[in-house]
């Protein structure tokens, strides 16, 4: 990670100077604040860095940004954001979206930007809700959830997102959440030394449509029993170090450990087996925690560096054709 | 065997879609380039990559006209007809002139072909041609597979080269040399050499058939008197795709295509995509919502950006659309129109999404509209359409469509040193930059990201004017809306004069045309003018804004006609503009105009008068 004394800008300098307008209280509000204080660290000129969000309460963010941004339309942000790196890759491009931008509307632009590991940072914020709608049930809402839209409760079976990013090769996918800024930043300067495509769930508290819908994770109380902090190398502990989980073949279990267990029975997080971050990625039902870090990461090589290289071949095999020797093509003739 | 000397020819050639017909089209039409004769070509396709065979449905066309006199459309009723089996020959035979050539394969008129062409079994279709017809029934198949009966290929593999059999004939009824089809042969097949050789020999066959059969007469066709210069033959979608290439290259900006392949516009992003070495940046997106919305990403980076796609795919870029004219970024969307609505009729040709381009998105979204008329003008108004979108800051729809995509033409190519160089207001330094803040044309500047000191942020939300900041204030949505119409109605001050094509400066009718409509009108209004009518045409390239002078032009003529392939949508502008009425010659059948039509419609408004 890089030294905060290497900033090229401080956190002052990052945000804009429009007046930041989510309601009081939103979750939202956390993520812009560790942005702006982890942004100038890592290393990157202020307008080298772009902000494209698509539609939504989140996709306000690149407004409170003194970067470049676009604030672009419904879902779209993926395909914009691959277009502005292709045209120039050494710009850091981060995509702002979240529940309904990313994974509704934008569902399919989502997953083909995974496919493709173009150099970009998602941000998916996910509060399981539409918001700026006013509270209708998102991609990501309980079934059963009840809204404005599902007064007898949602029909729908919820994306589990990371799992739906692992299933499009995805090479870098994490979750974090709103109320825990330290382990929030963590993610956001791991995602940035990624080379391709990163994917981060980051559970945000919609606090007018669907307050406390992560409270279990992020309540002090609770949230011991709840959340498994993802680290490499460790073994996956939760509950305070009473609990472990350990994998028993491909099956995950979760162990006493003041019961027979030792740290050595335990499953140990190696962000780089795919099988595993797989398994990790369907902890998503109350039987398990709910695991938060780095599941996976790869390294494949991105779309716009092979494009470049593409393009770079076939200057060298074909020189590049004067625009003359173009216009006249293969087979012209000379009319006296 | 005597040579006679002719104009002009029309030759259809036709086939079952997997009979080469399109292979050999373009063969001749290269061929009779190089020989230095004016042509316009129209290949007609099924939608289907393979119908049934044999059936009706399943018969893909390729109609060249060529001549020592100017041409100016793929001509219209065929003087030859080129049948490679009984369907090819019942869809064709109606077109052909009245005393024509009939080349046909006549191993394609057994019992087999005549029933899937839905004959009669008993039906003789060969014996059926009138007797003034000059009717060269070869057994093409038999004689090429005898031609080739040494080689090791399948019987299969020896059909496929029927087509240039059928070439080879032709070539040799025309008097053309072979030497340009060998090259292009020997290129094409280099890694297949028993191929090659059937090729060839199928080729040389055909040529030497016609050289042995008795009592022909061969035709001769000289060189038209062209324009001095250098010439090339070029599709629409190739012309467009080089037009975009020098006005990247004319901007100092690099290409980037996104696009989602889509019938009639794929082959600019094949013709784009084979063009790496100049730096061309294409993108096969995953849908028409990607493709335009790539190009407004890389838009935003500093390139020249395009998006190509037809009908349906223009539905769906939309909403993307609207968002580029919103933040007043450049781009170009190439609209190769089709048959609609919906799927409508994709291998066909239309200009039905006129209105489309001038009115669809939602809010007051005025977008400049050029239109091409030919496949060699597609280079000019594909790089007209990059330069007002560049220096005007704004998208820009270019209408083509499947006929001249598909079509070719002769092309007296421009020297890149004559193309004007194209300025678009890219700033590099501001110590107070407002993003729309506007020049006097009320064009903002260009700050592209990674420039020191101008970073910014654009949307989609109504902006507060010169700062860019959301506004939602009453007056001020006013005032943008206002601005963002000036600015695209200023563009029309840049325009040259409009220039009658012919016929006189008033009188009793003026007809008007765009697209693709060009050539057939030339022709009719050509005719009109030798039989003493008084018609002058004028044709359109800028449809958004109109240029300022039409109107005076408009109000110098007793009518005005506007021929279209749509049910009347220049005519509804021009109405609501101008406040003149228009007579409307529709045509909606996926075809082009042929000049008679256009000519009978004339006739029908002056002498009425």
């Amino acid at each position: 990670m890089t030294e905060p004394n290497s900033a090229l800008f401080t956190a002052k300098e990052a945000a804009s100077d429009q007046e930041v307008r989510w309601c009081p209280g939103c979750g939202d509000y956390s993520i812009l604040k560790q942005m702006q204080s982890v942004i100038p660290g890592l290393g990157i000129k202020r307008e080298d860095i772009v902000f494209i969000s698509g539609i939504g309460c989140s996709s306000r963010f690149p407004y409170y940004m003194n970067t470049y941004g676009m604030h672009s339309i419904h879902g779209r942000a993926p395909a914009v954001a691959s277009g502005l790196k292709m045209a120039n890759p050494n710009l850091s491009v981060w995509v702002i979206t979240g529940d309904g931008d990313g994974l509704s509307i934008g569902g399919n632009h989502l997953i083909h930007l995974l496919r493709r590991n173009v150099d970009l940072n998602v941000l998916l914020f996910n509060n399981e809700i539409y918001g700026l709608t006013k509270g209708q049930y998102s991609p990501t809402s309980e079934m059963g959830k009840r809204t404005k839209s599902s007064p007898m409760g949602s029909l729908d079976h919820p994306f589990n997102p990371l799992a739906l990013a692992l299933g499009a090769d995805a090479t870098f996918v994490a979750r974090t959440i709103d109320r825990d800024p330290v382990h929030l930043r963590g993610v956001l300067e791991t995602s940035n030394l990624h080379k391709g495509t990163s994917f981060i769930e980051i559970y945000q508290n919609c606090n007018v449509f669907n307050d406390g819908a992560f409270l279990s994770y992020s309540d002090k109380k609770q949230k011991g029993q709840h959340i498994i902090l993802l680290e490499e190398g460790q073994p996956l502990v939760f509950d305070a170090g009473k609990k472990g989980i350990r994998l028993n073949g491909l099956k995950p279990e979760i162990v006493d450990l003041e019961e027979g267990f030792s740290a050595n029975d335990l499953w140990i997080h190696d962000s780089r087996d795919a099988t595993k971050a797989y398994i990790l990625s369907r902890f998503f039902d109350d039987n398990f925690p709910r695991p938060f870090g780095v599941f996976y990461q790869e390294d494949r090589p991105c779309y716009e560096e092979q494009l470049i290289a593409q393009i770079n071949h076939a200057k060298e095999i074909q020189g590049e054709t004067d625009l003359d020797d173009l216009l006249r093509g293969k087979r012209s003739w000379t009319v006296d | 065997m005597n040579t006679q000397s002719l104009s002009k020819v029309t030759i259809h050639f036709a086939g079952d879609s997997g009979d080469g017909i399109q292979l050999a089209g373009s063969q001749f039409t290269n061929t009779t380039a190089l020989a230095g004769n004016d042509l316009s070509t129209f290949p007609d396709f099924p939608a289907e990559i393979r119908a049934p065979i044999g059936t009706v449905a399943g018969v893909s066309g390729f109609q060249i006209n060529f001549g020592s006199e100017k041409i100016h459309t793929p001509g219209g009723r065929p003087d030859v007809l080129v049948a490679m089996n009984a369907a090819a020959f019942k869809k064709n035979f109606p077109n052909l002139k009245s005393g024509g050539i009939i080349v046909l394969d006549s191993a394609g008129f057994d019992k087999k072909n005549l029933r899937l062409a839905a004959y009669d079994e008993s039906s003789t279709p060969i014996e059926d041609i009138p007797k003034d017809y000059q009717v060269y029934a070869v057994d093409i198949t038999k004689l090429n597979r005898e031609a080739l009966k040494d080689l090791s290929l399948g019987s299969r593999d020896k059909d496929r080269s029927r087509n240039m059999f059928a070439l080879g004939f032709i070539y040799f009824l025309y008097s053309r040399s072979l030497q340009t089809t060998i090259s292009f042969l020997e290129a094409k097949f280099k890694s297949k050499p028993e191929v090659l050789e059937a090729n060839l020999r199928a080729l040389n066959a055909g040529y030497n058939y016609g050289d042995t059969i008795e009592a022909i007469s061969r035709f001769k066709v000289a060189p038209a008197q062209m324009e001095k210069g250098e010439y090339r033959n070029i599709t629409g979608n190739q012309a467009t795709a080089l037009g975009l290439i020098a006005a990247a290259a004319k901007s100092g900006l690099e290409l980037f295509y996104g696009s989602y392949p889509i019938t009639p516009a794929s082959d600019i992003l094949h013709e784009l995509a084979a063009h790496k070495n100049r730096g061309v940046k294409t993108f096969q997106a995953e849908d028409e919502i990607a493709a335009v919305t790539s190009a407004i990403g890389a838009s935003f980076g500093g390139a020249l950006a395009v998006t190509g796609t037809s009908g349906p795919g223009m539905a769906l870029k939309t909403e993307g659309i609207g968002l580029a004219f919103m933040l007043e970024i450049p781009m170009v969307i190439v609209n190769v129109q089709r048959g609609g609505p919906s799927t409508g009729l994709p291998t066909k040709t239309e200009q039905s999404d006129l209105l489309q381009a001038l009115y669809g998105r939602n809010g007051e979204a005025p977008i400049p509209v050029i239109a091409a008329n030919s496949p060699a003008d597609c280079f000019s108004a594909a790089f007209e359409a990059a330069r007002i979108a560049l220096e005007h800051m704004t998208p820009v729809i270019l209408l083509t469509d499947g006929y001249i995509a598909n079509s070719s033409e002769p092309w007296k190519f421009p020297q890149a040193s004559s193309l004007a160089p194209i300025n678009p207001p890219i700033v590099k330094a501001d110590a107070q930059y407002l993003p729309y803040k506007r020049d006097e044309r009320e064009v903002r500047s260009w700050a592209i990201p990674g420039t020191p000191g101008l970073e910014h942020r654009l949307g989609g939300l109504e902006k507060e004017l010169e700062t860019g900041n959301v506004s939602y204030e009453a007056d001020n949505h006013q005032a943008m809306v206002k601005v963002r119409d000036r600015k695209v109605r200023l563009i029309a001050k840049g325009y040259p004069a409009q220039k009658l094509i012919q016929g006189p400066p008033s009188g009793p009718l003026l007809v008007l045309g765009w697209g693709n409509t060009l050539g057939a009108i030339q022709v009719a209004v050509e005719h009109a003018l030798e039989q003493g009518l008084a018609v002058a045409q004028l044709h359109l390239k800028y449809i958004n804004p109109l240029p300022e002078d039409l109107g005076t032009i408009l109000s110098a003529y007793e009518r005005v006609l506007i021929p279209e392939l749509n049910n009347g949508q220049l005519a509804r502008v021009i109405r609501d503009q101008y406040l003149v009425d228009v007579e409307v010659l529709d045509k909606i059948k996926g075809q082009p105009f042929l000049a008679e039509e256009i000519l009978e419609k004339i006739k029908s408004l002056v002498e009425n008068d």
